[in-house]
């Protein structure tokens, strides 16, 4: 009888989750369609005031192309980020993991598909190891990530000048076109009116779709977010606490060294001066995409978005000929508008 | 206006969060030079009562009048100007500034309007001290002050900000007998002053003592008011969970001669304090750990937790030797704890309940790689219903729920792994009866499994209700044992104060 009614209780709890979960998916539904609504209204315009040169297969194809790299290097900023950490170093480990590869592809004797893997290999221990010197001193010594990663900016940065002695390194293969610059299905997509799909936006799209898995459904991104949320209740639950901060902080090393696989194989060399920048771009990518800085919050996913939006932004400047300050301007104004309308939308959800 | 309107009087407040109405319709009202105590279970909106008047919550409805002026409080600011001062349980003071510069903040006295005057702060700060008789250190930031202390500070803070309405929640939580009385010698003087409280416990014992009026709020509804002489303890609490309801501790179950000890403890230390702590516990036993605030008796729990690490000594789980590395090497072997600060150390606050729930043994709640929800969901229903816990669904987040509820949900997410030795650190601390009475019941539970209970409280007669042998904790040592017949308050005060040994 008591057991009885338990079992009818335990079912009504179990259909109220089924309910929140299913609402949860509604306002998600909605929050995607008001921006995709907001991108198609965007669009349109600038279609109409840059005289039909936005809204080109080949134009739409070269803004995720270019995206391409930020957006790879927000995933590993969005899992330092959750954490409430930072890893100002990315911008730098591009440089030196690209340096690193094109002197290592160019001094190895073999070709073809085994020296992308192997260069790959090498750039993936040379980026995760520079996340594992990162998350050292953070996780033994309790120093500010904000210190230990500046600190890997300027030695990577350096490190990469040194033996590069300051000059883009040249790839004496050209295994690495098809990486960078090719495309897969051009000729069944030639006949719908598009370039094919480039094997770099492959890449991201591969890397984001497993990354927002690993972080929303697997252990190891629930104790992202644990540890992000309270970092003491993480560790009395039993977490390996100082584990999962260093490995996140690999993952955005490893992150690193893949986006500069690509930009290497796309200029056919490792130059030492590419990332300048770019790891505040990633962290403005993960902000506009609502992820806070204060840690517990957080997807891979609204990253991706974040990192569309300025690619979108950039690339339709550029068709405007807009003047590149005029452009910083614009950026920094919609960096600050989307964290203000991210922070009004969440008053407005708890009130 | 007139002199006879109340101080404050709040009347019809409705709030309401998304899906609970939070109070319905209460009215509230305090005299000057009144001690008024609000009491109520978690939950039944004395803090989004005070919040409201605070000025940290608005109402959705209902007014406020001051000295029977009708007034919006539209933020601190507002009713900090209106004399009402808050001193919420967890304190407001910047803890790397001292007792002086806390006082005054932001209403420092200036040198020629630029410049902070130093010597005007002091001189002010102790002249409203030595007022009120209270002496503080000014030498130390305040995150080294005592408890008391500390609260000392925030009265005075309120003081010299002249608030003439004092509101006080869970003042004597943390406090020592001594400082209650203090405190409550204190509130006695500032009384005759003029200045009235608000004075929400769940202690209902110092009620009697300390208020003059008592009300009692339930559901969200103010369900009687009335002088403190004319209503009974045994009346309040019927008031209060509107049912009576058996204050006694349940009847412990005998200890097993020939059960087998479950958790030994042996010459153990740490760099946190506890020095050759020795003791056993045995299937089916609560040994409770008594002592002063500060004597060391959470350290002591926390390092065979693996929460600190032990420096010396053994510790055997069920005969099985227990190399403490971390929270996680404990809790492999069995031994779990459940911390006296729960959002602190208990709970991701922005995570769901069934997050938090599953949070220590996620492990058994993957397939492949991840995360199995739908079994998360199951246990979590499962644990919900077991423990009653009062929340909307398993996807509500933490941080809306009530202190008791979520202190059933750190229960849960030690329930569902396969621990046997259960190290309660203040379990019902700032809890209320119906959800006490449920915690106690629990315990029992665990007995009838097998386990053994180690439970540190600073509540005497839950100690010798709840434990079947009591230690006493003086100075990170263990300085006295006592069997169940032979405990009583005045011996366990007498040792835990070194006034016997």
């Amino acid at each position: 009888m008591a057991n009885e009614s338990k079992r009818e209780v335990k079912a009504a709890i179990e259909r109220s989750a089924e309910e929140a979960r299913a609402q949860a998916r509604r306002v998600l539904a909605i929050r995607v369609g008001i921006l995709v609504a907001l991108l198609v209204a965007v669009v349109t315009v600038v279609n109409v005031f840059s005289s039909g040169a936005f809204l080109t297969p080949e134009n739409l194809t070269n803004v995720l192309r270019q995206i391409t790299y930020n957006a790879i290097l927000a995933i590993g900023q969005t899992f330092v980020i959750i954490t409430a950490g930072i890893d100002l170093s990315v911008g730098s480990l591009i440089e030196l993991t690209g340096v690193v590869m094109a002197q290592f592809a160019n001094a190895m004797p073999f070709d073809g598909f085994p020296l992308i893997v192997a260069t790959l290999l090498v750039g993936l221990a040379v980026g995760c190891g520079a996340g594992l010197i990162n998350a050292l001193p953070v996780v033994r010594l309790n120093l500010p990530p904000f210190i230990t990663t500046l600190a890997m900016m300027l030695m990577a940065r350096g490190l990469a000048f040194k033996l590069s002695h300051g000059r883009p390194v040249g790839l004496n293969s050209s295994s690495f076109n098809n990486t960078g610059i090719g495309f897969l299905f051009e000729g069944p997509l030639r006949h719908v009116g598009l370039p094919g799909i480039p094997i770099a936006v492959l890449w991201m799209a591969v890397l984001v779709t497993v990354f927002a898995i690993v972080l929303v459904r697997t252990p190891f991104g629930r104790y992202v977010f644990a540890i992000g949320g309270n970092e003491e209740a993480a560790r009395l639950a039993g977490i390996n606490v100082r584990l999962v901060k260093t490995m996140v902080y690999v993952i955005s090393g490893g992150c690193a060294a893949i986006a500069s696989l690509l930009l290497m194989a796309r200029f056919a060399s490792g130059s030492p001066n590419t990332g300048i920048g770019t790891e505040l771009q990633s962290i403005a990518a993960v902000v506009v995409g609502g992820t806070s800085l204060m840690g517990g919050r957080g997807s891979v996913l609204a990253s991706f978005f974040g990192a569309l939006l300025i690619g979108v932004l950039n690339n339709v400047m550029n068709l405007l000929s807009i003047e590149s300050y005029t452009q910083d301007i614009v950026l920094g104004a919609v960096i600050l508008i989307a964290v203000i309308f991210d922070q009004l939308r969440r008053r407005y959800l708890t009130s | 206006m007139s002199e006879t309107a109340p101080l404050l009087r709040m009347e019809g407040i409705v709030k309401t969060f998304p899906g609970v109405r939070a109070l319905d319709g209460v009215s509230f009202e305090v005299e000057r030079g009144e001690v008024h105590a609000l009491v109520g279970e978690n939950g039944a909106g004395k803090s989004t009562l005070m919040k409201i008047l605070a000025g940290a919550e608005r109402a959705d409805a209902g007014t406020i009048a001051v000295d029977g002026r009708p007034v919006t409080i539209d933020g601190p600011r507002a009713a900090e100007s209106l004399g009402i001062g808050m001193i919420y349980q967890e304190f407001n003071l910047v803890p790397e500034l001292g007792v002086v510069e806390n006082i005054l903040l932001g209403h420092e006295p200036t040198a020629r309007r630029i410049f902070l005057d130093r010597t005007a702060a002091e001189k002010s700060v102790t002249a409203a001290l030595t007022e009120l008789g209270i002496a503080l250190p000014f030498d130390r930031p305040s995150r080294r002050l005592s408890v008391a202390q500390q609260q000392m500070t925030e009265i005075s803070k309120a003081l010299v900000r002249k608030a003439r309405l004092i509101v006080m929640d869970e003042p004597t939580a943390a406090l020592t007998e001594r400082e209650v009385e203090a405190l409550f010698t204190l509130i006695g003087k500032l009384k005759a002053q003029g200045v009235a409280f608000v004075y929400i416990s769940h202690r209902l014992e110092e009620v009697p003592r300390v208020s003059d009026r008592i009300t009692v709020l339930r559901d969200g509804r103010a369900v009687a008011t009335q002088p403190t002489a004319a209503m009974t303890p045994d009346e309040m609490i019927r008031l209060m969970v509107g049912r009576a309801l058996d204050t006694h501790f349940p009847e412990l179950p005998r200890v097993p001669p020939e059960a087998p000890v479950m958790l030994r403890v042996a010459g153990l230390s740490a760099l946190t304090g506890p020095n050759g702590i020795d003791f056993a516990v045995r299937a089916g036993e609560i040994v409770g750990l008594a002592g002063l605030v500060g004597a060391g008796r959470t350290e002591i729990v926390r390092a065979i937790a693996g929460a600190d690490i032990p420096s010396a000594g053994e510790i055997d789980v069920a005969a099985k030797r227990l190399v403490v590395r971390g929270p996680h090497s404990a809790i492999e072997a069995g031994v779990v704890l459940m911390t006296e600060d729960r959002k602190g150390q208990g709970l991701v606050l922005g995570m769901t309940v069934r997050e938090n729930v599953t949070l220590a043994h996620l492990d058994a709640y993957t397939r492949g790689f991840l995360v199995d929800r739908r079994a998360e969901t199951e246990v979590t229903a499962r644990e919900i219903a077991e423990l009653s816990i009062r929340t909307p669904s398993p996807e509500q987040i933490a941080r809306n729920l009530s202190g008791g509820t979520q202190q059933k949900v750190v229960l849960a997410k030690w329930l569902i792994g396969k621990a046997n030795v259960f190290l309660f650190d203040e379990p019902t601390r700032g809890i209320d009866i119906g959800a006490k009475a449920e915690i106690y019941g629990l315990m029992l539970e665990l007995l009838k499994r097998g386990a053994a209970i180690v439970m540190v409280s600073s509540e005497l007669p839950e100690v010798l209700g709840m434990s079947h042998r009591v230690l006493v904790v003086r100075d990170f040592r263990i300085a006295a044992e006592f069997s169940r017949g032979e405990a009583t308050p005045d011996k366990i005060i007498a040792v835990a104060t070194g006034v016997a040994a």
